[in-house]
C-alpha cells in the first residue's frame, strides 16, 4: 500500500524544544487515522508539520508527490473573522479557490455544487444568511461544506468536534465517512475515545513521543493510554541537547 | 436665497468649485473601497499612521523642486512606502505585532516631517500643501487625483477577491497557496496612493478623514463588502460636496469644512443608523416570532 505520509525519525517544536519527537511510520493513502493524546502532546503541531506549515527540526518528513493543493486542513482554532460580513454560500464557495483563483469566474455549475454541499451538511436553506448569525455548531458544518468542494486526496481535521453537540457531531462523521468511502486519506484530532473505537479504524497515540500507531483496538490498550498521561507537559527549559539517532 | 443659488450656483459660476467638486468625487471613489477595506482589516489607525508618514517625503520633495506637484507627490508616496514596508518587515520576521511596528516608524516619519516644515515653516506654499488647498485644486493636481481613483478601482477590481479572502479567513488563503502576502502588500500601496491623492486636496493631515470616516459610519448602514463600499464612497460624496457649500457661504477653510460634515455623518449614523447603532441598541422592536 502507498503511503501519503512518510515519516523518519520526524521531530517538530518550537525554539529548539521538541513538540514531536523521533516520530517513524507512514499515514496510508486511504486511511482514516484518529491522532490522540493528551494536551501538549504534539498533535496539533504534527498536523502543522503534515501540512508544511512547519519545517521539522530534524529527520525527514515526505509528502510523497502530494502538493499543498492536495490537503484540507481545518485548524483547531482558525483565525476566521466570525463578524465578517459574508454570506454562508460566499464561504463555502471559496472552497472551489483551486479552481477560480482569484480571477476565473464562477460559474453556474460550482454555485450549484457549493448548493450540494450546504445540503449534505444539513444547511440547505442557509445560503444567504451572514456567518455571523451561525451557532458553532452550524458554522463548523458551514466550514465541512467547504471542505467537500475543495475535494482534497488528504484532509486534516484539528478537534474538528470540539464544543460541538452530538447531532451535529454526528452529522458531521458520517461526513468523515463518506469521504473514506471515496479513498480519501483522513487524519483527524480527536479527544472522545469511544467515537474513535466507533468510527476511526487507525489511530496514532502520541505523547510527544509515539505511544502506538496502527490499528485503533490495537493502540488504544489500557497500558497505552497509562503511559501517555505520563507525560510532562512542561517543557524543561534546561534540557540537554538530544543526540538521539545521531551516529 | 433660492435653492438653486444655494447648492448648484456656485459651480456652474466658479471653475475652483468644479475642479474641487470633480477632486472629491474621484477621492470619493478610491476612498470609499479603501476605507472600507481598512475597516474590515481592523486597520483603522493604519491609514491614519500611513497620512502622517507620508508628509516628510512630501517636504522633502518641495525642498528639491520647490511646489511641484510630481516631484512632492512622489516624495510622499516614497515615504508612506518606506513606513509601511519597513512595519510589514519587522511584523513579520520579529514577534512584534503590525500595530506596533506602524505606529514606530509613523512617529519617526512624523517628527522628520515636522523637523522638515519648521526648518522650512515660514512658507506659505508649504503650509499650503500641509494643510490642504482643495479649492486650488489646478487641471495637474486633477488630473493626479482622477488617474489614482481609476487606477484604485481597477486593481481593486482585480485582487478584490484575494484582498477580501485574505481578510476573513488568512489561514485559509495560506493552506490553498492563495497569494496573501503579495495582496495585503498591494492593498497598503494602494492606501498610500490614495493619501497622497487626498493630500492634494485636503492636506496630509486630514487625507485620511475622506478615507476613515466614511467608512465607519458605513458599518451603520449596511451590511455586506459591495454595499458597505458604495455606501462610504456615497457618503464621502456626499460630505465633501456638503463641506464645499459651506465653505464657501460660510467662508470657511474648505478642508477642515468637509472632514467636520463626514464627522457628522459619523455621529448621526452612530446614534440613529439601522444597524447596531445607539437607537437600534436602547430602543429595540419587539422580537420576532422564530
Amino acid at each position: 500500500m502507498t503511503a501519503a505520509f512518510s515519516l523518519h525519525d520526524v521531530t517538530l517544536g518550537y525554539d529548539r524544544h521538541p513538540a514531536v519527537h523521533h516520530l517513524t511510520g507512514s499515514f496510508a493513502a486511504g486511511s482514516l487515522t484518529a491522532l490522540v493524546g493528551p494536551n501538549g502532546s504534539g498533535k496539533s503541531t504534527l498536523l502543522k508539520g503534515l501540512m508544511g506549515l512547519m519545517a521539522p527540526l530534524d529527520g525527514r518528513l515526505e509528502r510523497n508527490g502530494l502538493r499543498q493543493s492536495d490537503i484540507a486542513y481545518l485548524p483547531q482554532q482558525a483565525e476566521i473573522d466570525r463578524s465578517f460580513p459574508i454570506s454562508v454560500i460566499e464561504t463555502v464557495l471559496l472552497g472551489h479557490w483551486q479552481t477560480i483563483g482569484l480571477f476565473r469566474p464562477l460559474t453556474r455549475t460550482l454555485r450549484r455544487q457549493a448548493e450540494e454541499a450546504l445540503v449534505a451538511v444539513g444547511l440547505g436553506d442557509f445560503g444567504r444568511r451572514p456567518i455571523a448569525s451561525l451557532s458553532a455548531g452550524q458554522f463548523q458544518r458551514v466550514l465541512f461544506a467547504r471542505m467537500l468542494l475543495q475535494d482534497c486526496p488528504v484532509i486534516l481535521l484539528d478537534e474538528p468536534f470540539t464544543a460541538i453537540d452530538t447531532r451535529t457531531t454526528a452529522d458531521l462523521l458520517r461526513v468523515v465517512a463518506r469521504w473514506h468511502g471515496e479513498g480519501r486519506t483522513i487524519i483527524a484530532v480527536l479527544h472522545d475515545l469511544d467515537q474513535v473505537r466507533e468510527s476511526f479504524p487507525d489511530t496514532l497515540l502520541i505523547a510527544r513521543e509515539p505511544v502506538g500507531w496502527g490499528a485503533t483496538t490495537e493502540v488504544l490498550r489500557a497500558e497505552h493510554l497509562f503511559r501517555a498521561r505520563q507525560m510532562a507537559e512542561a517543557w524543561d527549559d534546561r534540557a540537554e541537547v538530544c543526540w538521539r539517532g545521531v551516529a | 436665497m433660492d435653492l438653486h443659488a444655494a447648492l448648484i450656483q456656485p459651480f456652474i459660476e466658479f471653475g475652483f468649485m468644479r475642479r474641487a467638486l470633480a477632486a472629491c468625487l474621484a477621492l470619493s471613489l478610491g476612498c470609499g473601497p479603501a476605507g472600507t477595506l481598512l475597516v474590515l482589516r481592523r486597520m483603522s489607525l493604519v491609514g491614519d499612521a500611513l497620512s502622517h508618514a507620508v508628509l516628510p517625503g512630501a517636504a522633502i520633495g518641495f525642498m528639491i523642486a520647490g511646489l511641484s506637484l510630481v516631484v512632492m507627490s512622489f516624495g510622499g508616496f516614497i515615504a508612506g512606502l518606506v513606513v509601511a514596508g519597513l512595519s510589514g518587515l519587522v511584523a513579520r520576521v520579529t514577534p512584534q505585532r503590525e500595530d506596533a511596528s506602524f505606529a514606530a516608524f509613523y512617529l519617526i516619519s512624523l517628527a522628520l516631517g515636522v523637523l522638515i516644515v519648521s526648518t522650512h515653516g515660514s512658507n506659505v506654499d508649504l503650509m499650503h500643501v500641509l494643510f490642504g488647498t482643495i479649492l486650488a485644486v489646478d487641471d495637474a493636481s486633477l488630473l493626479l487625483i482622477v488617474s489614482i481613483a481609476t487606477l484604485t478601482l481597477f486593481i481593486l477590481a482585480v485582487i478584490g477577491r484575494g484582498l477580501i479572502v485574505e481578510c476573513f479567513d488568512p489561514g485559509f488563503l495560506r493552506a490553498v497557496g492563495g497569494p496573501g502576502a503579495t495582496v495585503h502588500f498591494v492593498f497598503l500601496v494602494l492606501v498610500v496612493m490614495n493619501l497622497v491623492a487626498g493630500f492634494h486636496a485636503l492636506g496630509t493631515l486630514m487625507a485620511v478623514g475622506l478615507m476613515m470616516l466614511p467608512a465607519a459610519a458605513a458599518r451603520f448602514w449596511a451590511g455586506e463588502v459591495a454595499t458597505l463600499t458604495a455606501t462610504s464612497s456615497a457618503i464621502a460624496f456626499a460630505s465633501a460636496y456638503t463641506g464645499l457649500l459651506l465653505s464657501y457661504h460660510v467662508n470657511l477653510p474648505s478642508g477642515p469644512a468637509i472632514i467636520l460634515v463626514a464627522g457628522g455623518v459619523y455621529i448621526v449614523s452612530v446614534v440613529a443608523g439601522p444597524r447596531g447603532s445607539l437607537w437600534a441598541r436602547f430602543l429595540p422592536r419587539r422580537h420576532l416570532e422564530a
